[in-house]
């Protein structure tokens, strides 16, 4: 199939990159930025490992055409944590077990963090729906609920001391 | 000492942050310039001789660059040196769909699955078996062979006189369980990358590096030498972050081996990584088990007597078989205190994918039905369930009938625990109509006493080297594969040097780098590797501290190491906690980390001319060391003692360990009378691990075993037809998503083991095999139902449920399929073989075309 020049903005950053129209977005990130945090789980969009933000939305880089993403805003985990540090869902995630074998972690905190953007006090049952979509196989999930409130509380913490 | 400065406090992993920016590297996510992706060519027969294999059409495709086939590479392996029975590429038979039949190596995998549809291989099908109780009445076209009736193995044991046991009893529970084959279904698909190097002496092809997702590096070194007929030493296997195994990555997989095949023909790195459809194909899970069991009792709750026939539908290798069918039967000791075992095990081979090892290797299924006939005798004799648990305990520190060394024994206090937590007393019984509770307990080996491969080596060494920097360097060859392996290492290590865990770096899991390990899998490596990182960091001390003690004027024996200093445990200041004058200490950290080297010359010599000191910083003492000894590393190692490894009898190397971890677990369920569904509300589970290292890894082990053995209990399944695996998806397969996944309440049991690394024992596997029971037992408690099944669907509840009620059972397939089993399920998943698969059924939905027989007209 012959190759099309697209440009794709990722993490705030514009690539020019020759494509197949049939590329998925996963394989763009993954072969031609080597951007290898979204990882691939499944064949048929069933893990969520490979969940990006597509202008905020989390979506399924899988099933994506990246030919399809152009003009929009793709933020990809490698896009979260700012100035060297990790963001507060990431060092919560580390402190409360929320990754143990770290597979699956990216996607969740790229679903985590539309979460806490859309609602930012979410209840477990909000977290528990929000997180459905994502699967993990070490965890059975409960630190991650554990996580996530810390990160909240981190976060509230950090504005309050901001102000 | 109890007063710990690292362990036993919540921390988060060492490579944590790792994983949550997505910069770890897992396996599919490294490169190499020139490297060819791999795709490897399954069988559509779940028995068939090769006839033929023509790859020149395939060959010819621009882009391919090179195939290979089973008579590349025709030495067998397996991973038990009984069980040599496997071949990366078929030589001449295919044993089960998805078995491999080649591979092509190409510039990208687009070309590569285009090549595979021009390899023409002509099969002739043979008889297949699928039932293991069929297979094992087979007389020809056996599926290996040198194995008679296709059996794999069967093993008789008798311990004590279950006779006298079965005649002394009041009450007896006989009945037939079956538990269905479950796969690990880690969220990392298998993947490896094989790459040669050009020999600068010969110019010839030379060494081999291999980066594969893996718990047995070492295991695979060994057989990779053995296929490719490479010494070891020529032979490099890498370990990256592994996205979770659970078993499935313990054994070789056949594209670890077949990758590098495939990069020697292609002279170029090659990766091939797995589809999920692929690797549920590579399996190696927990084998469909038939448990048939009695067991006895006194009026008073005392078992007497058990009596187990075990049948393994092993699938179409023997993988770590024997092994499984071994854990089955000598796991039915060190629980409780069962004087008399009868157990009769047959490991049978059919044409599906390989079972093999998985969380709780081989002790789970048998655990669901003692576990479950216990609560009905306890029923029988009106006893508490809980209460007859406690009335069977052992008395450690024993030996038991089948000779399984017991010393420390969490069991007990887990049993108080989750009473207690769970409000049994108050309300089992007492919950409205459809709900219930329900208790069972479970054990685990801490690392199998014995190894695989026979021999007197230690099971784990680890190296230390610490340089003047003050850097430790742990050297470990134990694989993290999420389970915190690395960190318990960096724990261990910088608790026994007292210096912090930031001084502490982990090289793990290359063979060129790290001593032996034997991997990561029987839930060995806190016990062994902690061991030997115990032993190693000790062994670092003991120079560090003959240094340092030089210099402060005082007996080593009287140094305290802590803090990232050294210290005379009388101190004459006094002042700081442990002796330690505070203000110094903040000096010293600062003259060392921030203002370098040449500042800490100095201050070295200041302290020189000032004379002995009661303390030193840690740096400090480390180039006191180096100055005095000229280098300083340390070395340990473990072997299990000789008094834990068990009785002389046949097949009585599997199952001694050096410590067992206890657990007990109580779940509330409820069950929707309708429908037949279960949903977990709860589940209280109490778990000995010795002592917890790191308690939130603790908590996150028991939490993620009790959620494993959830979804076996109630969703996990894979469903055959024909010897196709009609469910490889993540969906279809049913792994429980966060909305199904009940509350669990973990509880950490510190029994402190006299052997472990301070006391520390296993957490990662006891607790799944409580689970099952427990939520089967609740379901009992609920609605008054025995389920015999696992996994307890909604059709299995329901049926149960109607036949208590004398109605009809209903038939799910009635008129969609007469040819399915009654368990089938919509195939849902992903494309099966490109259309090569056997013809399907008329009646099967799946064939259903056009719009004409769909309801909605989709």
């Amino acid at each position: 199939m012959k190759k099309e020049l697209i440009e794709l903005r990722v993490n705030s950053r514009s690539y020019e990159l020759a494509v197949e129209p049939s590329k998925l977005l996963l394989d763009a990130l993954r072969q031609d930025l080597q951007l290898t945090g979204s990882k691939r789980g499944c064949d048929d969009s069933s893990c969520g490992a490979c969940t990006v933000q597509v202008d905020g939305v989390p979506m399924l880089s899988c099933t994506m055409l990246a030919a399809s993403c152009e003009r929009q805003e793709i933020t990809t985990i490698e896009g979260v944590s700012g100035h060297g540090s990790l963001a507060a869902i990431q060092k919560a995630y580390g402190d409360w077990g929320g990754a143990q074998c770290g597979f699956c972690t990216p996607g969740f905190i790229m679903t985590v963090t539309h979460l806490l953007a859309e609602n930012p006090r979410p209840t477990e049952e909000d977290i528990r729906g929000a997180l459905s979509g994502n699967l993990c196989r070490c965890t059975g999930y409960s630190q991650m609920y554990q996580a996530i409130k810390a990160a909240i509380e981190a976060e509230q913490k950090g504005m309050a001391e901001a102000r | 000492m109890t007063d710990f400065s690292i362990i036993g406090k919540p921390i988060a992993m060492v490579d944590a942050a790792g994983k949550t920016t997505g910069s770890g590297k897992y396996t599919d996510d490294l490169n190499l310039p020139g490297m060819l992706v791999g795709r490897i060519l399954h069988s559509p027969f779940p028995h068939a001789r090769i006839k033929r294999i023509d790859t020149s059409r395939a060959a010819a495709l621009d882009g391919v660059v090179a195939i290979v086939t089973g008579k590349d590479a025709p030495n067998p392996y397996g991973i038990l040196p009984v069980g040599h029975d496997e071949h990366a590429l078929a030589l001449d038979k295919v044993r089960y769909v998805g078995d491999n039949v080649a591979c092509v190596a190409a510039i990208d995998e687009a070309t590569a699955d285009q090549a595979l549809e021009l390899i023409d291989v002509e099969y002739e099908v043979l008889p297949a078996y699928f039932d293991p109780e069929e297979s094992m009445k087979a007389e020809a076209d056996l599926i290996h062979d040198n194995k008679p009736h296709n059996l794999e193995k069967d093993y008789h044991h008798v311990f004590g006189d279950p006779d006298k046991g079965f005649a002394d009893a009041d009450h007896v529970a006989e009945a037939r369980f079956i538990a269905n084959e479950v796969t690990h279904a880690a969220m990392e698909p298998h993947s490896t990358l094989a790459q040669f190097e050009i020999d600068s002496q010969t110019g010839k092809r030379g060494r081999l590096t291999v980066w594969s997702s893996t718990q047995v590096p070492y295991y695979l070194q060994h057989k990779l030498s053995l296929v490719l007929e490479m010494p070891m030493a020529q032979i490099r296997v890498i370990k990256p972050l592994v996205g979770g195994g659970f078993g499935g990555k313990s054994e070789v997989i056949p594209l670890e081996i077949i990758a590098a095949i495939a990069a020697r023909a292609a002279r170029a790195p090659v990766k091939i990584t797995y589809t999920r459809e692929e690797v549920f194909w590579a399996h190696r899970g927990r084998p469909r088990t038939i448990i048939d069991l009695k067991t006895c009792v006194k009026n008073d709750g005392r078992i007497t007597a058990v009596k187990a026939r075990v049948i393994q539908d092993g699938g179409a290798y023997c993988s770590y078989g024997v092994v499984t069918i071994l854990y089955s039967g000598a796991l039915l000791g060190a629980l409780y205190d069962i004087p008399n075992i009868q157990y009769d095990g047959y490991r049978v081979l059919t044409n599906k994918p390989a079972c093999g090892a998985m969380r709780g290797h081989g002790t789970v299924n048998v655990r669901f039905a003692f576990e479950s006939q216990l609560d009905e005798l306890a029923a029988k004799i009106n006893l508490d369930p809980a209460d007859i648990r406690q009335r069977n305990l052992l008395q450690p520190p024993c030996v038991t009938v089948n000779g399984l060394r017991v010393q420390s024994y969490g069991l007990p206090e887990c049993i108080e625990k989750v009473v207690e937590r769970s409000g049994w007393k108050q309300r089992k019984g007492k919950l409205p109509r459809s709900r219930g509770l329900g208790i069972a307990c479970s054990h685990y080996v801490s690392g199998a006493a014995n190894s695989i491969i026979r021999s007197d080596m230690p099971h784990s060494t680890v190296n230390i080297k610490i340089d003047r920097d003050g850097g430790v360097v742990v050297y470990t060859g134990a694989s993290e594969i999420g389970q915190g392996s690395d960190t318990m290492t960096a724990q261990i290590a910088a608790e026994t040097l007292g210096c912090s865990l930031g001084r502490v770096k982990i090289v793990a899991a290359d063979t060129d780098l790290t001593p032996i390990d034997i991997g990561s899998y029987s839930s060995r490596v806190t016990f062994m590797a902690g061991n030997a990182t115990l032993r190693a960091a000790e062994q670092v001390k003991k120079q560090i501290a003959a240094a340092a003690a030089r210099k402060m004027s005082c007996a080593p024996e009287e140094l305290i190491f802590r803090d990232d200093s050294v210290f005379r445990k009388n101190g004459h200041v006094g002042t700081a906690a442990f002796g330690r004058p505070a203000e110094q200490g903040s000096s010293a950290s600062v003259s060392g980390r921030v203002e370098g080297q040449i500042l800490r010359g100095s201050l070295q010599q200041k302290r020189k001319d000032e004379g002995p000191k009661d303390w030193m910083t840690f740096e400090e003492a480390v180039v006191a060391a180096i100055d005095f000894h000229g280098a300083l590393t340390g070395t340990g190692s473990y072997a299990p003692p000789p008094e834990a490894r068990g009785g002389k009898h046949k097949g009585g190397g599997v199952g001694p360990s050096p410590a067992y971890s206890y657990s007990a677990q109580v779940a509330e369920v409820s069950v929707d009378e309708e429908t037949g569904e279960v949903t977990v509300h709860k589940v209280w589970a109490a778990h000995d691990c010795g002592r917890a290292l790191n308690p939130v890894s603790v908590e996150g082990q028991i939490i993620g075993s009790v959620w494993m053995g959830m979804g076996q209990a109630l969703t996990e399944e894979m469903v055959w037809k024909d010897g196709m695996l009609m469910n490889p998806g993540l969906l279809e397969y049913r792994s429980p998503s966060s909305v199904e996944s009940p509350e669990v309440e973990p509880i950490i049991v510190e029994s402190i083991d006299p052997e472990g690394p301070f006391g520390a024992k296993e957490c990662s596997e006891g607790s799944l095999a409580a689970t099952i029971p427990a939520i089967a037992n609740a379901i009992y408690d609920a609605v008054g139902v025995r389920l015999h099944e696992v996994p307890f669907t909604p059709e299995r509840v329901l049926a149960a449920l109607r036949a208590q009620r004398g109605q009809k059972k209903i038939n799910l397939t009635e008129g969609i399929d007469p040819t399915a089993p009654a368990k089938f399920r919509e195939h849902g998943g992903s494309l099966w073989f490109r259309g090569k698969g056997p013809e399907r059924h008329p009646l099967d939905p799946a064939r259903r075309e056009g719009p004409a027989e769909a309801a909605g007209g989709d």
